[in-house]
């Protein structure tokens, strides 16, 4: 996995890559919890995003959460195939606000 | 491979491959060698002869530490669910990645209510084992088996015992975790209609004996007479072997 950060709009941008996993995962939790804790609205760019499993959609959860506590935005960007596919088994698209592409931001 | 339990062969020349993502069933009448040859995919017995490779390693020849490494990435699901009756539902849950992880307890917590809710459990995460139906304390070995998220998953009659509603979702829910997950399974079961809805591919035990390996399609058009036995219910033909039979009835034996 690899998590590299822009700034797009009011959100800062994270772009997901490759997969996230129980390896990897605390990583993203971690990164995801520290920009909420700084206040930042946070935009989660799942278009390079081969595969996340269990872990890493609990920090997603974890992290959408905490957004919501704070009224901070927190959107994910672009999940198509496997990912999308995590997020429909576990009724997630109905909970996450899930984004198909920038211009619709 | 071959297997024995002392003197008799239990797995007979058994071979077959399972591709990255592919559903397996193994099916059979009971005393055919499923659960058999489940225990020697799984590491827990070993076979008298021939090898078992498991994500391409031999498993004979792991070590302990190589084998605990690679059980990380297979989930077992028993036929009873086989729940420590000590712990609540949300603990045999958790205890793969308690006992595996060092993920953060939040993290835990989410993973484990995520796949209780895949298994139509949520709320019931503080019962213990005892107090589960039947059903329920499948879905929880099932909840438990996947926690991690395996490459591989092992199921042992995921249908045997479920109320016929309950069996379908059971069905939909393995396609379900393999579409999303790309998960590997073997499945073991005599359900006919279940696995005929889950199988890419079937492989056909009798006594002990691979009698066919083929798609759904395949194994239902199958002109061998005891998977058509199989498929339309029909008793096993008895052959009678008239000095074995006297020879089990004085003296015993098989």
């Amino acid at each position: 996995m690899e998590i590299s950060r822009t700034t797009f709009k009011q959100y800062e941008r994270l772009h997901l890559s490759g997969e996230i996993d129980l390896h990897n995962s605390s990583v993203l939790r971690e990164t995801l919890l520290g920009l909420l804790n700084a206040g930042d609205h946070v935009l989660v760019d799942f278009t390079q995003l081969a595969y996340i499993d269990s872990s890493g959609i609990a920090a997603l959860v974890e992290s959408f959460n905490v957004a919501k506590k704070q009224s901070l935005e927190f959107k994910i960007l672009g999940a198509t195939g496997s990912p999308l596919q995590v997020l429909e088994l576990t009724r997630l698209v109905s909970v996450f606000h899930m984004v198909e592409n920038e211009h619709n931001l | 491979m071959n297997a024995h339990y002392g003197e008799r062969q239990v797995l007979k020349n058994v071979n077959f491959s399972v591709a990255e993502g592919e559903i397996m069933v193994v099916m059979g009448g009971s005393g055919s060698g499923k659960s058999t040859l489940l225990k020697h995919l799984l590491g827990l017995q070993d076979p008298t002869s021939g090898s078992i490779k498991l994500m391409g390693q031999n498993i004979a020849k792991l070590s302990r530490k190589q084998m605990m490494a690679l059980r990380r990435t297979m989930g077992v699901a028993f036929q009873g669910g086989a729940l420590l009756s000590s712990m609540s539902v949300a603990d045999n849950v958790k205890l793969p990645l308690r006992e595996n992880t060092q993920l953060d307890e939040n993290t835990i917590d989410i993973m484990a209510r995520l796949k209780l809710e895949l298994m139509n459990l949520a709320g019931f995460e503080d019962l213990m084992p005892a107090e589960l139906s039947g059903g329920m304390l499948k879905r929880a070995g099932l909840a438990r088996a996947v926690i991690m998220d395996p490459k591989i998953l092992f199921f042992d009659e995921p249908s045997a015992g479920l109320d016929p509603v309950t069996s379908v979702e059971l069905d939909e829910l393995i396609l379900q975790l393999r579409a999303a997950l790309n998960m590997t399974m073997v499945i073991v079961t005599h359900e006919l209609e279940s696995a005929f809805k889950i199988a890419d591919r079937i492989t056909v035990l009798f006594d002990g004996e691979i009698a066919a390996i083929g798609s759904v399609e395949e194994i239902k058009n199958s002109q061998d007479a005891r998977i058509q036995n199989l498929i339309n219910r029909k008793p096993r033909e008895k052959v009678v072997d008239a000095d074995a039979y006297l020879q089990r009835l004085t003296a015993g034996g098989v």
